[in-house]
């Protein structure tokens, strides 16, 4: 018993501040891929390097519509070692959560010469922008309803349709002392009925799809629904075949889409915080010496 | 001790009469020998049992179009040889059948049925042949013969995934839990029988989290397929990251350069221990010991920011590819890591000490979950598991790789089975495992971070074994057209190791079934695939 005492005196405090302001990866750490969209020459190289097809080219007659969908994205840096000339690079910020699958997608659009290199950016880059009236369906009264009902208390279950356990490991990490979601008065619980969130995590599999299905139904109104992971948002590294359903929005409605392969705590932290409406707006996630 | 590089296999195959006959060829970490009738293997399987070998993986191949038949392979351990025994048999196609060896051999039990379910081969006596890999309810496809679209949409499940045995006595009755857990675990279904407390009957369902993994990975060129991999299992990315690029490797005939290979050795050694100060931690809190446990995780955060650190990953993704690595180590990272390895080590051993001084720690874990020695041979139990019930194996040391052939760990093997020497394995593995870091770390030497690898030919096949945390990781692949694979087996030490879990759990009680499992801790997903 002594010891115990001991040893947590010797340790002291550790939790760290606010997660999200405070923000500070160690500077090898591989962030979100960012692009010099006007000096980009040729997006076929990175496009091929990508393994789960989030950089995408189309070429039709002299122009190449490039399609970034950072859901897609496993942030494995393929694409940056693929364009030597560095209009593509890792930078050190995460690509934040959002409530909308389109704000995850960039277009551009080039001329394109014989060689098929890009001479001209025609078009782009642009952001996609969800539709007002859906994300007003999907989850804003549910999270104003939330918000005013629970104030700052928030109960999540979690819930794996199959993933790699990748993101359980961050999920799990949440819970250690550095970052203690407790503070914040969220907590994990053990029954989808006590549940006013639930965090999904991977392509929903075939033999998960009814299992997510019955916990949502299960889950008190109003709730919310993260969607975790590059998994989560469009089934990643997996797509989609006989034993993979999906992502996770083709079972179950989603609030918030949590980028990452697995999202870093912070991103998830943000990502809860952002489905019951108690960040004001969304805001950067990058250390403090780039803001 | 390394095992010589060994004849015990070559005398093996003079002794046993169907295999004396058979083309044998060497190839890297493995003995193949080509059978030429698949209605000797359990002769053969019966012979080499007697001589203490292991079964440790068990799958098949669509041959059709190239051959005009299905392989069945049985990759065999010999305990005095470093090489893996590659046994395969053809099965024809208009008689899809081959002898089960399950009842000599347990540890073949659930990969026979896999071959069942995804090639639609009958394991011909099976002693319980019914669907594992697919759920009861899916319908009558075989998705990994090469004609079976991996796209295939199937209409929607209906019906009961399973149908269980049923276990009849007075009073007893079942508790059925799962997929959905209490916990943030992955998804499985245990159907406990019991009477009172004791549990008499567990009835595993998994498979839950099947993504068609293997037959993903031959829609893929082999480049990317090291990502897929990395996502086998999330919290051994960096094992099966590394099994698949030694099997690649070996198609082509190609090795990694020094420094990769050193580098390795470190990067698969943090992983050890990341997970190895977790699984001490959550063991701890399973019998109540809560602040031990925050202790751990905060010292698994340390390690997370370590991997970080030095990868630019939390899980050390990204980083291992066909040839070597992406790009070589920075010193001036890896020293700063090694200098916070020092004192992640003193607060390790203040952990161990934590819950060793605690006796009604110790009291629950003691003869809790026990799995004998004799069980876990039966059925092929490998890794943290089988060390802790007496099983003397570890693929560093038997079939030594990349940098463990010069750095060489010591193996802990512990007798009792119980999750008290499952945690002893942990604490003694993470402590070899820091100095073996701290060694390769002292000599890593320099020089290019990768080659580039000739193509390997259409048609080769590759072994690969690597000692993840769990255990035993093994690759094998064949190449097959335009960059791409043929075949990708995969097999996790978890799924050796499920069936164990039913062993341990008998006549304990239900509330010591979450101390239990994680003491095993196995993987869902790299079971499933």
């Amino acid at each position: 018993m002594l010891g115990i005492l001991r040893k947590s005196l010797r340790t002291g405090l550790v939790t760290i501040g606010d997660p999200i302001r405070s923000f500070d990866p160690p500077p090898a750490w591989r962030g979100a891929p960012r692009f010099d969209f006007p000096a980009w020459r040729d997006a076929r190289p990175a496009a091929a390097a990508c393994p789960t097809g989030a950089i995408a080219v189309r070429d039709s007659g002299g122009s190449r519509e490039v399609r970034i969908d950072y859901g897609l994205c496993i942030f494995c840096g393929w694409c940056a070692d693929a364009c030597p000339e560095g209009a593509v690079r890792m930078a050190r910020e995460l690509e934040p959560p959002v409530r909308a699958r389109e704000e995850l997608v960039i277009t551009a659009v080039y001329e394109t010469d014989a060689s098929g290199a890009q001479t001209r950016l025609l078009d782009g880059p642009s952001r996609g922008v969800a539709a007002p009236d859906r994300v007003e369906a999907a989850g804003a009264a549910a999270r104003r309803a939330i918000h005013k009902l629970l104030g700052r208390s928030l109960a999540i279950r979690e819930v794996d349709a199959g993933s790699c356990n990748g993101c359980e490991i961050e999920v799990h990490s949440l819970n250690n002392p550095l970052y203690d979601l407790e503070r914040f008065g969220i907590h994990f619980v053990a029954s989808p009925r006590h549940a006013d969130m639930l965090l999904v995590t991977g392509p929903v599999t075939r033999n998960m799809e009814l299992a997510l299905l019955k916990t949502w139904r299960a889950t008190p109104d109003p709730k919310a629904v993260v969607a975790v992971g590059a998994c989560g948002i469009s089934g990643g590294i997996f797509g989609r075949n006989y034993a993979v359903r999906g992502p996770v929005d083709e079972v179950v409605p989603v609030d918030v889409y949590v980028p990452g392969c697995p999202p870093r705590p912070e991103s998830l932290l943000y990502g809860i915080l952002l489905a019951v409406g108690r960040l004001a707006s969304s805001m950067a996630l990058r250390p403090e010496t780039q803001k | 001790m390394s095992r010589p590089d060994a004849a015990a296999l070559d005398s093996l195959l003079h002794e046993i009469r169907p295999l004396a006959a058979a083309p044998a060829e060497n190839a890297p970490g493995e003995l193949r020998v080509a059978l030429d009738d698949a209605a000797r293997r359990e002769e053969i399987a019966g012979a080499l049992l007697e001589q203490g070998c292991r079964f440790a993986s068990v799958f098949a191949e669509d041959r059709r179009a190239a051959e005009g038949l299905f392989f069945l392979y049985d990759i065999v351990e010999h305990p005095a040889d470093s090489r893996y025994l590659v046994l395969r048999y053809p099965i024809a196609p208009d008689q899809p059948r081959f002898p089960s060896i399950s009842v000599l051999a347990p540890a073949a039990n659930w990969m026979e049925r896999e071959v069942q379910d995804w090639f639609g081969l009958e394991a011909a006596g099976h002693p319980n042949p019914r669907r594992v890999a697919l759920h009861d309810h899916w319908p009558d496809v075989h998705p990994l013969l090469k004609d079976f679209p991996a796209n295939t949409v199937l209409p929607p499940l209906e019906g009961d995934p399973h149908v269980f045995r049923q276990t009849i006595g007075e009073g007893v009755f079942y508790v059925p839990v799962g997929p959905v857990h209490a916990g943030i675990i992955e998804p499985g279904h245990f159907h406990f029988a019991v009477a009172g407390e004791p549990v008499i009957y567990l009835q595993l369902r998994l498979y839950y989290t099947h993504k068609g993994v293997e037959k993903r990975f031959e829609q893929m060129p082999f480049h990317h397929g090291v990502f897929l991999a990395e996502s086998v299992s999330g919290d051994t990315s960096f094992g099966h990251g590394l099994a698949y690029c030694l099997a690649v490797e070996r198609a082509a005939g190609a090795e990694a350069p020094a420094h990769a290979q050193v580098a390795r050795l470190i990067l698969l050694e943090l992983e050890r221990v990341y997970n190895h100060v977790a699984d001490i931690g959550a063991i701890a809190t399973d019998v109540g010991f809560v602040i031990a446990n925050s202790h751990a995780t905060r010292l698994r955060e340390q390690m997370l920011c370590l991997n970080e650190e030095l990868t630019g990953s939390r899980l050390l993704r990204g980083l291992v590819r066909p040839g070597g690595l992406r790009r070589a180590l920075d010193p001036a990272a890896l020293r700063a890591v090694i200098e916070k390895l020092d004192s992640f080590a003193r607060e390790f051993e203040d952990l161990v000490r934590l819950i060793e001084s605690s006796d009604s720690t110790r009291d629950r874990l003691e003869t809790t979950g026990t799995l004998p020695p004799a069980k876990a041979r039966d059925l092929g139990v490998v890794g943290v598991a089988g060390r802790a019930s007496g099983q003397d194996l570890d693929v560093r040391r038997d079939h030594p790789f990349d940098g463990y052939r010069r750095f060489q760990p010591r193996i802990p093997v512990f007798p009792h089975g119980d999750v008290l020497h499952r945690m002893r394995v942990r604490i003694e593995e993470a402590r070899e495992s820091l100095s073996l870091i701290r060694a390769a770390a002292a000599e890593l030497p320099g020089g290019p971070a990768s080659v580039e690898l000739p193509p390997a030919a259409s048609g080769a096949t590759a072994l690969s074994a690597v000692e993840g945390w769990r255990g035993e990781i093994l690759y094998w692949i064949r190449i097959g057209e335009s960059g791409r694979l043929g075949r990708c087996r995969v097999k996790d030490p978890s799924l050796n190791n499920w069936p164990a879990l039913v062993e341990a759990i008998q006549g304990n009680i239900i509330p010591d079934f979450p101390v239990i499992n994680k003491s095993f801790n196995l993987s869902y997903s790299g079971t499933d695939r």
